[in-house]
């Protein structure tokens, strides 16, 4: 850091683990590893390499098998100790009070929360603030020429919904989200690099700390994140599930750049 | 063999407190209990915790495990985590203000908004994630943790005490706040030990050790 600005906070590093059936899916780098599907064995990995958050994503199609996830989430809040979350197919109060009670420390809301504002209230009041997030998909609206506009979308960016992203991120917070997770759907899985812009807005237009995803492809999108979309925490999957930067790495990187992170 | 209970009053997240004192205690029992009796027993007793204030007075002492608390906190080690040290403040503003336990002279209070650093950026309210602790004085339950470690937090009320010898240690968020609290038998922490990995699980054993004497 090389200031002499007392120790604060630090920016959070936060990968995710997309998870189908009680297994990690999507290619896994760890080569010594010995089951790279292990949810347990990777969540081992990550918190080794100084990860501050992991963050599940439930990617289970039936809703039979969600029960799987809570015995995931069991055995890894069993062996990790750092904060877990978990997202996907939360639709119900129920849903949330066994994955609290299976040692998730969060919650992520997503479609639920648009098609019923309401769950989130209910939730924030029955659990806790500290422990929902509303996880908010955004895509650029605007026409070329007009001030920068987003809105929500739901069934992976696919169906638009009308609704301003700022608008329901203020929303949502009145409501009592702890948290957002916002992604851009615009740059999701291109590896171009945040919507600095959209995160920015939505960072200054609430209160409470934004975690930036969609589009991370290198270290210098992490700190840019950081740094000019004033995001609290950053949230990646493809680079460090393939083997290109460690979280070590990551956390060094952006030490240079000023930024205060947790180094082990 | 020694015992620790693990005080389960319907606030939060007792797995992985329970898992994380498995992981460090040896050959120490883990109970996650509102049993009475157990609470007792035990050698040593964990008051954890998440959620509203209001909430959690009100099902302690629905349980009548305001009384219980009192009562382990004259007598064993005690260990207040996150709500489990803002309850022991006299009180807390948190909606409207509520009374507790009163076993620290002091209030809990909010977060000023808008809240910002020295360079005018704001902070985020609530105060979450991993900051430094700096511990103010020896005591046991700092036994191998290095000045300045991070610890995990998520809150957004802290505590005032009364009492400057109180202070364990103190976190920046802008200015200095006690994160964490002591006397005599009993410590309290605001951030999550069970969250916090080494550091946490450093002192979390350091407490299934500890004798409930403030001497280093």
């Amino acid at each position: 850091m090389g200031s002499d600005k007392p120790m604060g906070l630090a920016k959070r590093i936060i990968p995710c683990l997309d998870v189908d059936n009680g297994r990690v899916v999507k290619g896994i780098r760890f080569v010594d590893i010995r089951d790279a599907g292990d949810p347990v064995e990777v969540a081992r990995r990550y918190d080794e390499e100084g990860a501050d958050e992991l963050t599940f994503l439930d990617i289970t199609a039936s809703s039979d098998d969600r029960e799987t996830m809570v015995h995931v989430v069991e055995q890894v809040a069993g062996e990790v100790f750092i904060p877990l979350t978990v997202g996907g197919g939360i639709r119900t109060l129920e849903d949330i009070r066994r994955l609290l009670n299976a040692g998730a420390d969060k919650v992520g809301i997503n479609t639920a929360a648009v098609f019923n504002p309401e769950f989130v209230r209910q939730a924030a009041e029955r659990f806790g603030s500290q422990c929902i997030v509303v996880a908010i998909d955004a895509k650029q609206v605007n026409g070329p020429g007009e001030a920068a506009r987003w809105e929500i979308f739901t069934h992976g960016g696919r169906k638009p919904t009308g609704i301003d992203a700022v608008e329901w991120a203020r929303r949502m917070v009145r409501y009592g989200a702890g948290e957002i997770l916002l992604t851009s759907m615009d740059r999701d899985g291109t590896r171009q690099g945040f919507d600095l812009a959209l995160t920015r807005t939505i960072s200054e237009a609430v209160s409470v700390p934004v975690i930036a995803s969609g589009g991370v492809g290198t270290l210098e999108h992490l700190a840019e994140g950081i740094i000019q979309g004033k995001a609290d925490a950053v949230l990646a999957a493809s680079i460090f599930h393939f083997a290109e930067y460690t979280i070590q790495e990551a956390k060094q990187y952006m030490a240079q750049q000023g930024i205060e992170v947790r180094l082990l | 063999m020694s015992s620790v209970a693990v005080i389960d009053y319907g606030m939060g997240n007792l797995h992985s407190i329970a898992k994380a004192l498995l992981r460090v205690g040896g050959s120490t029992q883990v109970w996650v209990t509102a049993d009475e009796k157990k609470i007792l027993q035990a050698d040593r007793v964990v008051f954890p915790g998440v959620g509203a204030i209001r909430d959690c007075m009100q099902a302690l002492r629905r349980l009548g495990l305001d009384r219980v608390i009192e009562e382990v906190a004259g007598t064993k080690p005690l260990l207040g985590i996150c709500l489990g040290l803002q309850a022991l403040l006299e009180e807390s503003e948190e909606g409207g203000g509520v009374p507790c336990l009163g076993l620290f002279p002091g209030a809990v209070v909010r977060f000023s908004e808008p809240l910002t650093d020295a360079d005018g950026a704001v902070l985020k309210i609530p105060h979450m994630g991993w900051n430094g602790v700096f511990q103010s004085a020896g005591h046991p339950l700092w036994s191998g943790i290095p000045q300045g470690s991070r610890f995990y937090f998520v809150h957004s009320y802290y505590a005032e005490p009364a009492a400057a010898n109180h202070v364990a240690a103190t976190t920046n968020y802008p200015q200095p706040f006690a994160c964490a609290l002591a006397r005599d038998n009993i410590f309290a922490v605001q951030f999550h030990p069970e969250k916090s990995q080494s550091v946490g699980l450093r002192l979390l054993e350091n407490f299934a050790a500890w004798d409930g004497l403030n001497v280093t």
